[in-house]
Parts: C-alpha cells; structure tokens; sequence
C-alpha cells in the first residue's frame, strides 16, 4: 500500500464541556479500505464530520494528500477529491435522480456563471458532459432507469444508493461513508459490500467508512481504527482488532450497542 | 460637552433601550424555540400599546386596568398566532415560516389601523409628568416605571428560566428539540408559551413606553427593527444578551441624536446591525460563534 | 419543466405582450401594462432568490428606488446621457447590494431578511431627507425620458415595447440560469446545505450571486421606471413595495418564473379594484401571505391544478358509478 492519503494529528472536538473527539491520530492508507469502529456515541460521526469540514476541530490538524486542510471549507476538501454520503441521507428530495447525480459534477466540471446565464456554446457542451457523466455513475450502481424519477419518491435501499452514485460522479480520490449500510436488509448490505470494493477497485480511490455492521467491517476492510468515547483505543487489521481485549471490553461495556 | 446633558442622554437612552432590549428578548425566545426570526415581533409591542390607549380613551377604563389588560390582550394575541398560523405549517421549511411571520405583522398593522386609524397618540404617564432633578438632569417618573417593570421582568424571566419546570423544558427545547420530545418534553406547548411570552414581554415594552415615545399603528416595524438590531448586538440566541443589546443601542441612539444629529437616528440602529454583520456577527455576549457557512 | 416547454411559453408570453396594446382601450391601460412589466422584472429576480436560493430580502424597494434615484440625479441634475445614468444607477445597486448581501449571507440562517428591511427603510428615510438632492416628500421632478443615442422614446407605445423586450430578456437569463449546474446548485443548496457543500458548492457564493443578481434585475426596472414617468417620490419605494414583490413571488409559487409574472400582474392590476375600500390593501397582502403559505405553497397555479386534478378525480368517479351503473 502507499501512504496516508489523509491523516488527522491530535484532533480534539469539544461540544460544551463534552469531549466528543480527544486527540485523536488517524490515517488512511491511498487505495485502501479504512473502518471507523466504535459504541455509539464514541465520536465516529464526528471525526467523519471534521475530516469533511462540516465540524471544526478545537485543536489538532488534518492534511490530505500531503496538504493541510484544517482551515478548507467544506466545499473545497470537495473540491479537492473528498467526497462524502451522510448518515441520515441527505439527497435533494425535489430534484430527479439524474440531476441528484449531476450535483456530483458540480465543482468538477464548471463553467464562469455568465455563460450558464447566456447558455454559451460551452455552457452547453458542460451541461451535456454532465449528463454523460452522471448517467455512466448512475449505471454504475445500477440505477440508470430511475434517472427521470424524483429522488424522494425512491425507496430507501436506492435512496442510499443514489447518494453513492452522486458521491462517485465527482470523481473523488477519497471517498467517506457514514454508515451506508444502516436501514439496508442483510442482501441489500451484501451488495453494499460488494459495491464498496468495486468502486475501489474500479476507480483506484481510498474509502473511509464508518459503519455499525461488523460483518461488512471486517469483511472489506483494509485497516480498522476503533473510538471509545472519543480516544483510539485501537487499530490495526481485522484480526487485530477483533483479538484486541481494549476492544473487547468497550463492546461488552458498551451496553447500548 | 457638558456632564448634566450627558446624563439627561443617556436616561433617554436607557428608557428607550429597556423598549428595544424587551423587544430583543421576544425575539430571541421565539428564535430558540422555532429557529424562526419573527416578523411579528414588533407588532405586539404596538398592540401593548395601542390597546392600552384604546381601553382608557374609548372604554374609558382606569390606566392599571386598561394596561393590563392590553399586556394579556397582546399575549392572546401571540397565543393566536401560534395556534392559527405557525402550527399548522410547523413541518414547513423556515422560509415558509418566516414569510407568515411577515403576512402577521402587516396584517395585525392593517386590522389597527382600520380599528384604530392612523393618528398618533399618548397615554398618560403612569405617575404624573413632573420631573425629578438629578444632579442637572431631567428625569421623568415615567422614565423609572420603564426601568423598573424591565427589570423586574427580567428577573421574572430569569426565575422562570432556570427555577420552573415550564422554563427548563423551554431552554432544552432551543437547545435539541428533538432530544427535547424524546424526554417527553411537548415541544408545540412550548412553541404556543414562548410566542405567548414573547407577545407579552414585547407589549409590556410598548405599553411603559408609550406615554414617552407615544404610539401609532405603524410603530411596530421600526420598534421590531431595532429589537432585531439589539438582538444581534446582544447575540443571537442568548435572552439577556439580547436585553443588554437593546440597552446598549438605546443609549447609543441617544448620544447619536444628542451630539449627531436627529434626523437619522433610526439609521444608526441599522449601521449598528450591518457593522455587526461584518465583524463580529456573533454579538457581543454570543453564547457561541454564530455558524457561519 | 423542461428548457424546451419554457421556451414556448416564453416565445407565447413575447408574443402576447407585444400583441397586448392593440386590445387596451386607451392610454390609461398601457400604464398599467407598463407598471405590470416593471414589477414583473422585480418579481422575477427576486423569484430566483426566495423560491430558489430559499432566501429573503426585504429591501427590493430600495433597490429600485436606490437606481431610479441615481439615475434620475445624473441625468436631471447632472447632466449626464440618459444611457450613462441608467448604467451608472445599476452599476451603482449592484455594488451597493453586494456590500449589503456579504456579511449577511455569510452566515447561517436569515439574517437577509433583517439586513435587507433596515436597508430599506434607513433609504426610504434617506430619499425623504436629503431633500436638496431627491426632492424630498414631494419627489424628484423634471428627469428626462428615455433616450438611445440622443433619440427620445416620446410614445408610450413605444416604451412599452422597451419594458417588455428587456423583460422578456430577463426571463431568457433566468431560465438559462435556472437550467444549468448554477440552477441546480441553487436548488440543492435549499433542499440541504450540508449536501450542496459536501458536493463542492459554495453555497455563500451562490446566495450572493443570486442576490445580487435579482437586485440587479430590480434596479434595471428602477431606472427604467424613473426615465418612464420622469417623476419619481419616495412613496414608491417603501417597505410596503417590498412586501408587495414578496407577495408576487408567493402568488406565483415562489420557484415559478411564469408564476411570478403572473403574481406581478395580479398585484398591479388589483389596486384598480380595490378603489372602493380605502386602506383594505395592507390587510389583503398579509392575508394573501399567510393564506398562500398555508394552503397553497405552490401558489396560484398549483393551487388552480390541485382543485383541477380534484374535479377530474370527481369527475371520473361520477363516470364510473355511472357506468357501474348503467
């Protein structure tokens, strides 16, 4: 494997008095699959949501792909190659599955406003690449015949599986997932799993995903970094992970799991 | 400048700034329980007032009676609002919600001036109009009922905040309202309660203020402006900052118009607003950084 | 709606406003016409702010005032061409609204809403004080008509043609906008932000556009107001003016374009029947807000295909019990 394609230094996250992220190192190898595991409520949202920059770290440092970004909005790490679903789907409900997908496309392929407002030529040959584009992500996770659909009249599974699809048609080098398997029934996540990997396979990116189900865990994932109440309690591989007895005891202390 | 005019300015502007601080405060409890800035606020401290000189001249009702019953007239008032146009579009989007609280406030000044037509009128000062001389200044009775009955309020407030059921649920409610609801909190009972107080803490402000200031149909849009502009001042989202806001920008417009000039002393407030926008848009006692996208 | 069906009708209402004239009796309805055109070209600006960008000004008026003033003083007292002056006047709101939408759209929430109104009412205080330069309450008189190279616009026909051609532009702009990436960004930024900025927009930027954009679209209609009745008073650009273009954008559905026109002209021509009851406007408008928001967000026309689609429904079932029936 090459090097991290993003790692966090000592990143801490306060919410009032609360610790919700303590000094926390991360890393994620280029290429590979990187779970963050943990209880509910250890902070695996959360680091998700600062490396993303839709939270701001009271302290620490991120860097991606060698730069850092601590101080990038959230719509630059976008546009530099981060891209991310959400936990609670966050698709654009009144707009139709293809145009969800064209979102994706937004900062990649761009265009100065006045020619969008005189529909220019290249205006023109930018909205047709864009549909391109967004039908070849829509077919990818095979949806291509719900592309004229409205987005929210779609049932869960494609809902989430619309949000990969928008999340793919930008292109990125890294790509998060905030736990893309909850609410999906046990064929439903096999499929997820078997999508993951052939995203990565596919497009050669780096994925980081927060997940609760264990099963699709430890069966795509390259590295695994576990949180408990907002520390690394540890990491390594699968095997290592599940032989740790720290982890042992934060899923047995863990009783709302 | 001289120390007795200063001071005469600057009771002006406390008496003016306890108004505008009042009208900050329902603005903010509104704020937090509804994520809704309420266009409305205003015209509750127009209707203290209003109804207030409605109850002595017309009705011809003692001016304790007549004020009180204007201050539960304006809270019936944020009562029906709540109940016959915010709650049934409460799972509308804010903007939504925002536009009603507009079509409220003209239609609540549209139904007073109909009622009540267009002069402007006065109400008697509570206790008399002869003023009292401190060290040079000017002070009129009336000035102290303002500064007292906004006091006391706030203390009622703060009682009823952190001492009272009603007044804890009502801050978690503007803390997590889901959370809120899921420890069996009714987060409508306490929309419903905090445009009941709002209504009611707004029309007090217009009702001390009015044998002052005096009062017209129209006031409403000028006075819920300035409350926003102290709001902002004292922070978004903190109640007593918001009140401290309002005292701050009264005194401010006074010395404005004192040692300024009068005729754009309502620019000032809004100056105010846009500077705070641009340097410190999470006022100055902002409980946090206001988020910024 | 596809760019296609939006180009018909916007090819129809062309030819419809050109075709207009010839059915109005006398001069009298060619004001309105003009007026109707005027709002029409506010409503359709701020259409793309509240029902797209999801944001709220109430300072529009003063936009408009704030470029019929400039223009009218450049032109009538300063001496500038006409053609300069309304340059100037728009150039002039643009920077204006832009330094107003900065700081406020930076943040989260409506801050706009509140920014925009004291805008709006500190001009209005401004254009009725500062008498030696507006006129004062009484108004600006004396300001030139509209000129192209040196040519007066004298008829009013021909005028209107202007006001109708220009707005005709603008709704092409707009629904070029509004089929592009910037229209969907613009969308996807109201329906979630969190998801817009997770897809690369910045949506402080887009808001800003948009404002900026519709306050531009509102000062072309000021300046072509001020050199269209070469008299211009502050009562024109009020509070009460923003409120009535809020209230055009919610009659007509707030994302319609179409509908906003709609709204602009149903606000413009419904004074005319209201002369009977004094003062009943204000009432009616906030009236009209909060019932529109409450029963038909989608306004007038949604409003007019849900009870369309009510009665078809009826309909058939009639048709079928009869049927069953028979």
């Amino acid at each position: 494997m090459g090097s991290a394609v993003l790692a966090t230094r000592g990143v801490s996250v306060r919410f009032g008095g609360v610790h919700a992220l303590a000094d926390v190192d991360f890393e994620a190898e280029a290429g590979a699959i990187t779970a963050i595991i943990g209880p509910n409520g250890a902070g695996k949202t959360t680091l998700l949501n600062v490396i993303s920059g839709m939270v701001a770290p009271s302290g620490g440092s991120i860097r991606f792909d060698g730069r850092d970004i601590t101080a990038a909005p959230a719509h630059e790490r976008a546009r530099a190659g981060m891209v991310r679903t959400f936990q609670n789907l966050e698709i654009f409900s009144n707009m139709t599955v293809l145009e969800n997908v064209a979102m994706g496309c937004h900062g990649r392929l761009s265009v100065p406003a006045w020619h969008s407002m005189l529909r220019t030529p290249r205006s023109r040959r930018i909205e047709a690449d864009i549909r391109r584009e967004a039908m070849e992500a829509l077919e990818f996770v095979g949806m291509a015949e719900y592309a004229q659909a409205t987005a929210k009249d779609l049932a869960f599974g494609r809902q989430r599986a619309l949000e990969l699809a928008r999340a793919l048609a930008a292109r990125p080098r890294l790509l998060l997932l905030d736990e893309p398997a909850a609410g999906l029934n046990i064929a439903e996540t096999q499929a997820l799993a078997a999508m993951i990997v052939r995203i990565r396979d596919t497009y050669g990116l780096s994925v980081i995903l927060v997940e609760h189900d264990m099963e699709l865990v430890m069966g795509i994932s390259d590295a695994i970094m576990v949180l408990c109440f907002g520390q690394t309690i540890s990491r390594g591989t699968p095997t290592q992970v599940q032989k740790d007895p720290k982890v042992v005891a934060a899923y047995l202390g863990g009783d709302e799991e | 400048m001289d120390p007795s005019s200063l001071l005469q300015y600057l009771i002006t502007g406390l008496t003016l700034g306890s108004t505008y601080g009042l009208t900050a405060l329902g603005f903010t409890i509104i704020f937090n329980t509804t994520g809704v800035i309420n266009f409305a606020q205003g015209e509750f401290v127009m209707l203290g007032g209003m109804m207030s000189v409605y109850f002595t001249r017309v009705l011809g009702l003692g001016e304790p009676v007549a004020v009180v019953l204007a201050v539960v007239g304006a809270t019936v008032a944020g009562a029906l609002v709540e109940r016959l146009a915010i709650r049934p579009v409460r799972d509308c989007p804010t903007i939504n919600l925002i536009i009603i609280t507009i079509g409220v406030s003209i239609l609540i000044r549209g139904l007073a001036m109909l009622a009540w037509g267009k002069d402007t009128h006065v109400l008697e000062p509570f206790s008399g109009d002869r003023p009292i001389m401190v060290l040079g200044a000017a002070v009129m009775p009336q000035a102290l009922w303002v500064l007292a009955v906004s006091l006391l309020l706030l203390a009622g407030l703060k009682a009823f905040f952190s001492g009272t059921i009603h007044g804890k649920a009502m801050l978690a409610c503007s803390h997590d309202p889901k959370a809120a609801s899921l420890v069996g909190i009714g987060v409508q009972r306490m929309v419903l309660l905090s445009f009941m107080i709002s209504a009611l803490v707004g029309a007090v402000g217009g009702v001390i203020l009015t044998p002052i200031t005096m009062t017209s149909y129209d006031v409403g849009i000028m006075l819920g402006l300035k409350g926003f502009a102290a709001c902002i001042l004292g922070g978004l989202g903190n109640p007593f900052g918001a009140a401290a806001g309002g005292v701050i920008l009264g005194v401010l417009e006074s010395l404005g118009a004192g040692f300024v000039s009068s005729a754009y002393k309502d620019a000032l407030a809004f100056v105010i607003l846009l500077a705070l926008l641009f340097v410190k848009p999470s006022g100055l006692f902002g409980l946090k950084d206001t988020k910024r996208v | 709606m596809s760019y296609r069906k939006d180009m018909i009708w916007l090819g129809c209402f062309f030819v419809l406003l050109m075709l207009a004239p010839a059915a109005l009796p006398n001069n009298y309805f060619l004001t309105i016409l003009i007026l109707g055109c005027l709002h029409s070209l506010n409503a359709v600006g701020l259409c793309l702010l509240v029902g797209h960008a999801g944001q709220i000004s109430l300072g529009h008026a003063g936009f408009y005032g704030l470029a019929a003033y400039a223009s009218a003083w450049l032109s009538a007292t300063a001496g500038w061409p006409v053609e300069a002056s309304m340059l100037a006047g728009v150039a002039l709101t643009v920077a204006v609204s832009f330094l107003i939408g900065m700081p406020s759209l930076k943040l989260k929430g409506h801050y706009l809403a509140m920014a925009t109104l004291g805008f709006g009412i500190i001009l209005s205080i401004l254009f009725t004080e500062t008498v030696d330069i507006t006129g004062g309450p009484s108004g600006f008189v004396g300001i030139p008509r509209l000129s192209f190279f040196g040519r007066e616009v004298k008829k009013d026909l021909a005028l209107y043609r202007v006001v109708a051609g220009v707005l005709c532009l603008a709704v092409w702009l707009a629904f070029n906008l509004l089929h592009s990436r910037i229209g969907r960004a613009l969308r996807a930024l109201h329906t979630s932000e969190k998801a817009a900025q997770a897809m690369g927009v910045d949506i402080a930027r887009y808001k800003l556009f948009v404002f900026v954009l519709s306050a531009a679209f509102s000062a072309v209609a000021g300046v072509l107001y001020a050199h269209y009745l070469t008299f211009i008073a502050p009562s024109s650009f009020g509070f009460m003016f923003s409120v009535e273009l809020i209230v055009m954008v919610v009659l007509g559905g707030m994302v319609s374009v179409p509908g906003a026109i709609v709204g602009a002209f149903f606000v413009t021509v419904l004074p005319e029947f209201l002369r009977a009851f004094e003062n009943i406007e204000v009432v009616l408008f906030g009236a009209i807000l909060i019932l529109c928001m409450m029963f038909m967000p989608d306004g007038m026309a949604g409003g007019w295909n849900r009870l369309w689609a009510r009665v078809r429904r009826a309909w058939a079932a009639r048709g079928a019990s009869g049927a069953a029936h028979g």
